[in-house]
């Protein structure tokens, strides 16, 4: 660890805090339809789009309604992701003449993409046409996050409303989610991209003469050695800024290329790195301003934010940490810090990010349900690859997902309401409205369908030598890692990997695309349910004996409560995972 | 519920080409007339001919080259199919590898700087730390003639600082000081 590299943390931490106010108020004025500036261009468009549309935007929709209208826009959503997908051969735009994706696969990367998980399971750059990058993926970042923008808002509205029964217009908050909040951003953000080198053509790929040919030694299907002369390098291309700004803003993470955010052509400089950081938490940071706002109580969307930094710290302190340890395995290779090098565990890392950069970036993109990658997670050390895993299976709500992490971690102050509720022995309160028991019951569900998935799937995965351990790229604890990564980052939407896993298998297309897809929208229900109950609700005066929720008192049970819900339920499985291999690695095991 | 999928229908038709197909050219024109060379991936022709980009690194073995890190995309540095090597520190793979590559990279007594020994993320990194390319100009010394101090001074020459003196770390783009290497008047 450097005083350089704890310089760039904090610098990123005190940009986030700083910004999330002013971001806040701005979305607060976007959802309660109040003026904004950019008023004057984006009124007329929504206009239009209501009138050719058919949306009525006056109209109130009650949480079922809400939920309703989410399912059949998103089920449009991914039929016109898997249809382009298999079509793209047919379609323009498509130079390097890529064949129609496979059935499973366009499957599984249209939930994938509807979901805002953007789990990978292909290589994009040999596998997904410019059109299909355009029209089937870009598009879900826009879509889901603004999905995602629009549910947290409802259920903001589910607090904040006293005695009602809807919870807002869908049409209206994703509309306004999209033209007010995730595109202008998106198209400054992309240009500052291009600014440092990020590409955006439509150029066939480049064939570029090496400078020094290599010789390449391969075995031959008879056992002899083959040698190949390599002459050129062929250089994928494609439009990445407009796509990469939209990645990294609605926190999808889905690459346009396979090394994702470590592509010098998606992430060429620390400066786009940085920006990426903080792109990842810029609107869940907000979020939690707006929240306060809107339920009339500032210091509860700061208290929210407090819990978030706390365990945002402790997640990069381990992690940064781990990651600057040398590997004890290697031998006769200088893996101390110096002036010249950072040292550490340098496999699956670029030079120009180092360590410091590419383990807070591993951090944010698993605290928020983002998934980019600007290293190999497979590749860290093992406390330092457990960091990524634990944010999500958290439940991504340390700063979250756009929109997804503040509902999943309101979900998580009902609970802790409830707790304190029950150590004074009252009925619980939150933000003066009764926590009763059909709203405990919805949260409960809403956290045991989550450990449900990622634990069943990876203990039957596991138990399936043919179909889910040929896949492994590690043995040992480590492909055990894999595999819970995966399901974790799929239930999770998170959609970074261990990349190691080979997934574009029939048995892993199914079932994290299942696991995606439920996680994903089994989770919402309960969610809006429990936000549509709470709007019904009267409010009841406050008097001494209410919990506050805006003291450092509710930050550290908040925190606790979401530790000791977490610990409880994964702390088995870690343990066999990533614990163990950390002690086998210290014990000079190699698998 | 009949009405509701009709305006879903169409408001996913409409968004679809406005942000899969208007934002995406727009960014693609905005970028060509503000960064062109960007735009098209900062390439480096000679003779009219292109030899790479400047982001994307590229294989170099020789004795007589600056070498770049082992990459695990395709063959090496293909940039048609980044990759890393996603093994894990117990990997036996990894451990056998990285001690293949410290054998051949060793010059001396000296430990060998762990980026030179390890695959990057993208396998496609363009650049080494300062630490690895003045690790290797005792071997590009000998079999170029040419004096360390000249070769010390092309190192700095082409050693990258942290951006604004804060961000990332500092690096050497292994191509561009290669190309430069090339340039250099021998004695």
């Amino acid at each position: 660890m450097s005083l350089n590299g704890w310089l760039q943390i904090a610098l990123f931490i005190a940009l986030i805090l700083l910004l999330a106010k002013p971001m806040g108020s701005y979305m607060t004025r976007v959802f309660e339809r109040r003026r904004t500036w950019l008023d004057p261009v984006l009124v007329p468009c929504e206009r239009l789009l209501y009138r050719l549309t058919g949306v009525v935007p006056t109209e109130e929709m009650r949480w079922t309604q809400y939920a309703l209208t989410m399912l059949i826009f998103s089920a449009a959503t991914l039929v016109l992701t898997y249809v382009v997908e298999r079509l793209q051969l047919l379609l323009p735009l498509n130079p390097q003449h890529l064949a129609a994706v496979a059935p499973d696969l366009a499957l599984n990367t249209a939930i994938s993409f509807t979901t805002n998980t953007n789990w990978q399971a292909y290589t994009p750059e040999t596998t997904m046409s410019y059109l299909t990058q355009m029209l089937g993926l870009a598009t879900h970042n826009f879509w889901s996050a603004a999905v995602g923008l629009a549910l947290a808002i409802a259920f903001i509205r589910g607090i904040a409303r006293r005695e009602m029964k809807t919870l807002g217009n869908f049409w209206v908050d994703l509309t306004r989610g999209t033209l007010w909040i995730l595109l202008p951003i998106s198209v400054v953000f992309a240009l500052a991209l291009v600014s440092q080198g990020v590409i955006q053509n439509l150029n066939p790929y480049t064939t570029a003469t090496l400078v020094e040919p290599q010789h390449i030694t391969t075995t031959g299907a008879d056992g002899k050695p083959i040698t190949t002369t390599v002459t050129t390098q062929t250089i994928a291309q494609g439009p990445v800024a407009s796509q990469e700004a939209i990645k990294m803003l609605g926190t999808n993470g889905g690459g346009f290329f396979n090394a994702n955010s470590a592509h010098p052509f998606e992430n060429p400089t620390p400066l786009t790195n940085f920006l990426q950081l903080l792109s990842i938490f810029l609107i869940p940071a907000g979020l939690t301003a707006t929240l306060g706002q809107m339920v009339g109580s500032p210091r509860h969307g700061w208290a929210i934010l407090a819990a978030m930094t706390l365990l945002w710290f402790v997640g990069v302190f381990t992690c940064y940490w781990a990651e600057s340890q040398p590997n004890p395995l290697l031998h006769n290779i200088d893996q101390q810090h110096s002036l010249t090098q950072p040292g550490g565990n340098m496999e699956g890392k670029e030079v120009r990010f180092g360590i410091a950069s590419s383990a807070l970036f591993a951090t944010v993109t698993t605290d928020a349900s983002c998934g980019a990658v600007n290293s190999m997670h497979d590749s860290f050390t093992p406390l330092g690859g457990m960091v990524p895993l634990v944010n999500i299976l958290l439940g991504e709500i340390v700063f979250g997902g756009v929109g997804a992490g503040l509902y999943g971690m309101l979900v998580f102050v009902v609970i802790s309401v409830f707790i304190a509720g029950l150590m004074v022995g009252r009925t619980p309160e939150y933000l003066g409205k009764k926590v009763e028991s059909y709203d405990v019951q919805m949260a409960m569900l809403y956290l045991l369908i989550f450990p449900l998935l990622i634990l069943g799937f990876a203990a039957v995965t596991v138990l399936m030598p043919n179909l889910g351990l040929s896949s492994l790229a590690n043995h040992g604890p480590h492909g055990l890692s894999e595999i819970l990564y995966a399901y974790a980052s799929a239930t999770g939407n998170n959609g970074s990997a261990f990349m190691g896993l080979n997934a574009n298998t029939h048995w892993y297309n199914y079932s994290l695309g299942i696991a995606m897809f439920v996680g994903r929208f089994m989770m919402i229900i309960p969610m809006l349910a429990l936000a549509g109950n709470l709007a019904g609700k009267k409010i009841v005066p406050e008097t001494a004996g209410t919990f506050p929720v805006t003291t450092p008192l509710f930050t550290i049970l908040l925190t606790s409560v979401i530790v000791i819900v977490g610990a409880l339920t994964f702390f088995p499985a870690l343990s066999l995972g990533p614990i163990l291999e950390h002690l086998l690695l210290h014990a000079g095991n190699t698998f | 519920m009949k009405k509701t999928i009709i305006t879903a229908t169409l408001y996913t038709l409409i968004t679809a080409i406005l942000l899969g197909i208007g934002y995406p050219l727009a960014i693609t024109g905005l970028a060509h007339i503000f960064f062109p060379k960007q735009a098209d991936g900062e390439l480096i022709t000679r003779n009219g001919a292109v030899i790479g980009s400047h982001l994307i690194g590229q294989s170099f073995t020789g004795t007589t080259y600056f070498h770049s890190r082992p990459s695990a995309a395709g063959t090496g540095y293909d940039a048609g199919s980044s990759s890393g090597s996603n093994l894990a520190p117990t990997s036996k793979s990894l451990i056998d590898r990285t001690t293949a590559s410290t054998v051949t990279e060793q010059t001396g007594t000296a430990p060998v700087p762990v980026d030179l020994v390890t695959a990057s993320a993208s396998g496609l990194d363009p650049d080494i730390t300062p630490a690895a390319a003045l690790y290797q100009i005792p071997r590009i010394a000998r079999e170029r003639h040419l004096s360390e101090p000249a070769l010390t001074a092309l190192v700095a020459a082409h050693t990258t600082p942290r951006q604004f003196g804060l961000l990332g770390e500092p690096r050497v783009n292994v191509l561009d000081l290669n190309l430069a290497l090339d340039n250099l008047p021998t004695h």
